[in-house]
């Protein structure tokens, strides 16, 4: 029963209707490798195309959208299996709230999988989260101790490596404190389909695509263009500029215009 | 009618929720009335009422609230009779009570806030639900979430799993759809609670406020301490 998503190879959501009852033009199809970037303001759809994903609506929801697994609608045993399970998520509201030592809580998640070797395992995670962290910690950090970045490094290398969703939703990441970059890249070697809900024009279009929302709908489809790919190796050398700045700042050093 | 048993722990969500997944019934045509057992006050028919779903609150006062709930429910059911479909919300607040009903839909909440040992904690609520709604997923790391789910299907092997959020609304539809298939009866009379109600007729179920063995008197069970305890159910 766990093991049977490891070979989804596509996910579609199907053309439904936005607020005003107009069709929407096309389905969308997921692969996992390929990461989606949802843009568009607030209560312009977004949440209600991720909760469709999430319940893998099936014509039942105000958008009459269905959900396709490899092409096909999930008879109903699996719909039943896999509910509220399709969709694993991250978000900067996200805190881990127990007691428990960072290598303890990690094996344990491990075992709940059951992975044959937790404690390996959980090893693995913690190498992998802090790569992304910017300041390392401890296997015998206690989780409640873990800085916001720490913490939100910890949630994506443990969500990459050992959560069972096939789908990964992750939402406004963009000031979490980590090198999101390797985040995303590790998310997509993980064979996930990856969706970011954002604002951020880095994590936009560091995206394969991007899908924009207007009254409830999927109003574009955009694939990146290698001038856009251009434009983000552009972005990308504004934010190591900038964080050079913060560096020199928090390092008491004064910096100075030529950073720029 | 549609019967329906809703318990969890206290500031779950569970009005949130059944609020929240009634509207969704009400728009698919399904009249519904929520009868509330709190014990000691409630505001929670203000919130019913805003929703306009037609709500009944009564309280326990100084009786057991479990004990109160399975002694009113037939007068609960005469009362909400009118409606297709009645969800009762009760506050399981020992842990220990189950108000689920034999043949009837029974519904236990908890939240994601309350550490990963809570399901075995809980008891027979969350062990006899049919249906077990997670709120606050939103608040925690999505292993936690996915260690809490697996204690949860440890503990109860058969129950639907569903994660809900409160505030939003999101699952309650799916909530909704279940709870539309809920089984219909005539009446509750004679049917059978899943789980005994904790035994009690002591002193201090005659209202003896003084401390000490020579006031105690009837069902009085002595506990050994400095062992570790093997469960108590």
């Amino acid at each position: 029963m766990q093991r049977d998503l490891s070979v989804l190879t596509s996910l579609t959501v199907t053309a439904g209707r936005d607020k005003s009852g107009r069709g929407e033009e096309q389905d969308i199809v997921f692969r996992p490798g390929e990461i989606s970037a949802l843009l568009g303001p607030t209560g312009s759809g977004k949440s209600r195309f991720l909760s469709d994903i999430e319940s893998i609506a099936n014509g039942d929801t105000p958008t009459g959208r269905k959900l396709l697994l490899d092409g096909v609608a999930p008879d109903s045993d699996k719909r039943f299996s896999l509910q509220g399970r399709l969709v694993a998520q991250l978000s900067q509201n996200m805190n881990f709230v127990l007691d428990m030592k960072v290598l303890d809580f990690i094996v344990t998640h491990a075992q709940s999988r059951g992975v044959p070797d937790a404690p390996e395992a959980a090893a693995r995670v913690l190498d992998v989260a802090n790569r992304l962290a910017g300041e390392p910690f401890e296997a015998q950090n206690h989780l409640a101790q873990l800085s916001g970045g720490q913490s939100r490094a910890l949630m994506i290398a443990d969500t990459a490596l050992l959560s069972w969703s096939p789908v990964i939703l992750i939402d406004e990441i963009e000031n979490a404190g980590v090198d999101k970059r390797s985040a995303l890249e590790l998310l997509v070697k993980s064979d996930k389909i990856v969706v970011i809900a954002t604002h951020d024009p880095v994590l936009a279009l560091s995206a394969d695509r991007r899908l924009v929302f207007q009254n409830g709908g999927v109003k574009g489809k955009f694939q990146r263009t290698a001038r856009e790919a251009e434009l983000l190796g552009a972005l990308l050398e504004m934010e190591l500029k900038i964080s050079t700045i913060r560096e020199a700042l928090r390092s008491g050093i004064a910096p100075t215009l030529n950073l720029l | 009618m549609r019967l329906i048993t809703v318990a969890g722990p206290p500031s779950c969500g569970k009005t949130s929720l059944i609020i929240k997944s009634c509207i969704h019934l009400m728009a698919g045509g399904i009249s519904c009335a929520v009868v509330k057992f709190d014990c000691l006050k409630s505001r929670d028919d203000v919130l019913y009422a805003e929703a306009n779903i037609p709500v009944s609150v009564v309280l326990s006062g100084g009786l057991c609230p479990d004990h109160f709930f399975a002694t009113n429910l037939e007068e609960a059911f005469g009362w909400a009779s009118k409606s297709q479909c009645c969800v009762i919300e009760t506050a399981g607040l020992c842990n220990r009570c189950s108000p689920h009903i034999k043949g009837l839909l029974a519904v236990c909440v908890v939240d994601n806030l309350m550490g990963i040992d809570a399901p075995e904690k809980i008891g027979p609520m969350l062990q006899m639900a049919d249906l077990v709604a997670i709120t606050k997923g939103d608040l925690v790391s999505q292993a936690e979430r996915e260690v809490y789910r697996h204690r949860i299907r440890q503990m109860n092997r058969r129950a639907v799993i569903r994660h809900v959020n409160g505030l939003t609304g999101q699952g309650c539809m799916d909530l909704a759809a279940i709870m539309a298939e809920a089984p219909s009866v005539e009446t509750v009379t004679d049917m059978k609670l899943r789980f005994p109600m904790p035994a009690a007729i002591c002193s201090y179920c005659l209202s003896e406020r003084r401390i000490g063995s020579k006031y105690q008197k009837g069902n009085v069970r002595k506990a050994t301490f400095g062992k570790t305890p093997c469960s108590a159910i």
